[in-house]
């Protein structure tokens, strides 16, 4: 079942230097494994492949059902340096939460997962 | 003070700054809604120092931020009489003029015999660097390990972070209104827990409770329902949000609540998302007080906008203190034209190439050059997907270079696309785009025993 990050968690950015971070929170509690296990770090890394310039780093915080990604130049020099609307890195996080999920069916089923097939699916890979 | 005399006591530290620029309302709002201990104003960002410090060469009386002082003049009688104590980091890079004006303020309030004020200063680096350059200190650039050297004469301001030590001395010297320069934005939460508790130096699990409580409230409303992600459309009353005050324990827990009959919310939700902003590896949250790790903090519902946090650990901190350097780095102008429907997008695209050809034509270089559509593909680049024919897109188009010249001519290639270029085009009211300085940062490590902080309490 295809299953968008934005109907199953919620997100916040910001920015260190040239590198965004995009922490993702599990909407419900029982939802943050599937965070764990299908939002890896090298499906962040093609998600975001062509608009940042460096590799993203993956932390996973069980106690606050959330992940936090870093990734690495993605803000034109960052602060003051950069050009971009979003120097500050501030909208990273609904940029993460376009991404679409492949579920298993039982999987999604037995955790209530709101599904749609309507989404696109957007697994970029490195070759796009 | 013993903590077990304390068990049941509970220390309001109230967040009213979350920026330099923030809610000119939040101060007095915090003083006057309930009942708070401490009002705690967070000004600085990477970049205000530098900016501070061009006011200061300008004039030696400035160099801080000025809105503390309407802040303060906005809840004197709560100060003076109630006696909330304010702890802020408005000194910039001139804590003893800010001090000055408060003490102004003060004395045009009627109130300075009732009022002390602490300094603390000896964050500041500048007047040192070449001495701790030559001294071995490289301080390189964290990000590219470059040294200091290469930019050395471009450099405006050097401050290091500094943490609670000091603001607990001025607060044991029974000032009311502790003013700092570049001490971190969550030792100002944390220094009055401490303080009130009587914690030590070393209770790392507790310190590092206090970093995190600071860490919290730091932006003001952002974890009370400003910025606020989750269920956005259902959050109540933001015109009236409420900022939010940490209500400390002894033992290190605190409540993140706010007062009575403000808007906005906090839940477990709000309070999360501003633990991750700008967070970085989870498990050492560095500051110079303690290393305080994320992966331990709980959080538990503790009734209708009131959030539990416990279960905190910390740990030692380093023997560095980070360093905020300015420094000059070129020049930078951005322009902007609005496209309209029909094809306002491939209207944009060919503004934008002709642009570039021009550019090209004149032989201005640059180090960067960014057209981005705004409407269309500005912030999520080609995860937005197809935006369609929308009613207009927006181009905004940014050069950066050292060349100032050159920056300039550009700014000169706007306007003429509004008659020479793609039709439909509006939206130039704002004139000629503005050339800008672009003061970068670069942050570093310094040996902590090179920075020794000093407290003054006057009054």
């Amino acid at each position: 079942m295809k299953v968008r990050l934005l109907d199953i968690a919620h997100a916040r950015s910001g920015d260190k230097g040239d590198t965004a971070n995009v922490g993702l929170i599990a909407i419900e509690p029982v939802w943050y494994p599937v965070l764990e296990r299908y939002v890896t770090r090298e499906r962040v890394a093609a998600h975001f492949h062509g608009i940042i310039d460096g590799p993203v780093e993956r932390y996973e915080l069980p106690n606050l059902k959330a992940l936090n990604f870093l990734l690495h130049g993605a803000l034109d020099g960052g602060g003051t340096l950069s050009l971009k609307t979003d120097a500050q890195g501030k909208v990273f996080s609904t940029a993460m939460l376009r991404m679409v999920l492949d579920i298993p069916e039982d999987e999604a089923k037995a955790l209530k997962l709101p599904g749609s097939k309507q989404w696109p699916s957007y697994q970029r890979s490195p070759k796009e | 003070m013993s903590s077990t005399n304390q068990s049941g006591r509970i220390v309001r530290v109230a967040a009213g700054q979350g920026f330099w620029g923030d809610w000119l309302e939040a101060p007095r709002r915090q003083a006057e809604g309930g009942q708070i201990d401490y009002l705690m104003l967070d000004y600085l960002a990477e970049v205000t120092m530098s900016i501070l410090q061009k006011q200061k060469e300008r004039d030696p009386k400035m160099g801080y931020a000025r809105d503390f002082i309407g802040a303060v003049e906005s809840i004197w009688p709560a100060i003076a009489e109630r006696g909330v104590r304010v702890i802020a980091n408005a000194g910039g890079v001139n804590p003893p003029a800010c001090a000055e004006a408060v003490r102004q303020s003060a004395e045009r309030a009627g109130v300075s015999k009732s009022v002390r004020i602490g300094v603390v200063t000896g964050d500041d680096l500048l007047p040192r660097l070449d001495e701790l350059i030559a001294g071995g200190h490289a301080l390189a650039n964290m990000e590219t390990g470059e040294p200091l050297s290469t930019v050395r004469d471009r450099v405006l301001s050097a401050n290091a972070y500094i943490g609670s030590t000091p603001i607990v001395e001025a607060l044991s010297q029974k000032a009311n209104i502790v003013i700092t320069g570049r001490s971190t934005d969550t030792a100002l939460t944390m220094a009055p827990l401490r303080f009130e508790f009587g914690w030590g130096a070393e209770d790392w699990d507790r310190l590092a409770a206090g970093i995190i409580a600071g860490h919290i409230i730091e932006c003001g409303a952002q974890c009370s329902g400003g910025n606020c992600l989750y269920d956005w459309q259902n959050i109540p009353d933001l015109a009236n949000v409420g900022y939010p005050i940490v209500e400390g324990s002894a033992d290190g827990t605190f409540v993140v609540a706010k007062h009575p009959n403000t808007g906005g919310r906090i839940s477990i939700r709000s309070v999360t998302e501003q633990l991750v902003y700008e967070m970085g590896d989870p498990h050492s949250y560095i500051t110079p007080d303690v290393v305080a790790d994320f992966t331990t903090i709980h959080l538990e519902d503790a009734g209708e906008n009131r959030v539990r946090v416990f279960g905190i650990k910390g740990r030692p901190p380093t023997d560095k203190l980070k360093v905020s350097i300015a420094y000059r780095a070129g020049f930078k102008a951005v322009g902007t034209l609005v496209y309209s429907w029909p094809d306002a997008l491939p209207k944009a695209q060919l503004a934008d190439r002709v642009l570039r050809e021009r550019l090209d034509n004149l032989g201005l270089r640059f180090d960067k050059v960014l057209s981005e559509f705004v409407g269309a593909s500005a912030t999520h680049g080609p995860l937005a997907g197809d935006p369609g024919d929308p009613p207009e897109v927006q181009l905004r188009f940014g050069v950066r270079g050292e060349d100032k010249a050159a920056v300039e001519r550009f700014t000169r290639e706007i306007a003429p696309l509004v008659l020479n270029g793609p039709p439909s085009v509006t939206g130039f009211a704002g004139g000629r785009p503005k050339v800008e300085e672009i003061v970068a940062y670069w942050p570093a490590l310094v040996d902590k025993r090179v920075v020794q902080t000093r407290v003054e309490v006057l009054g």
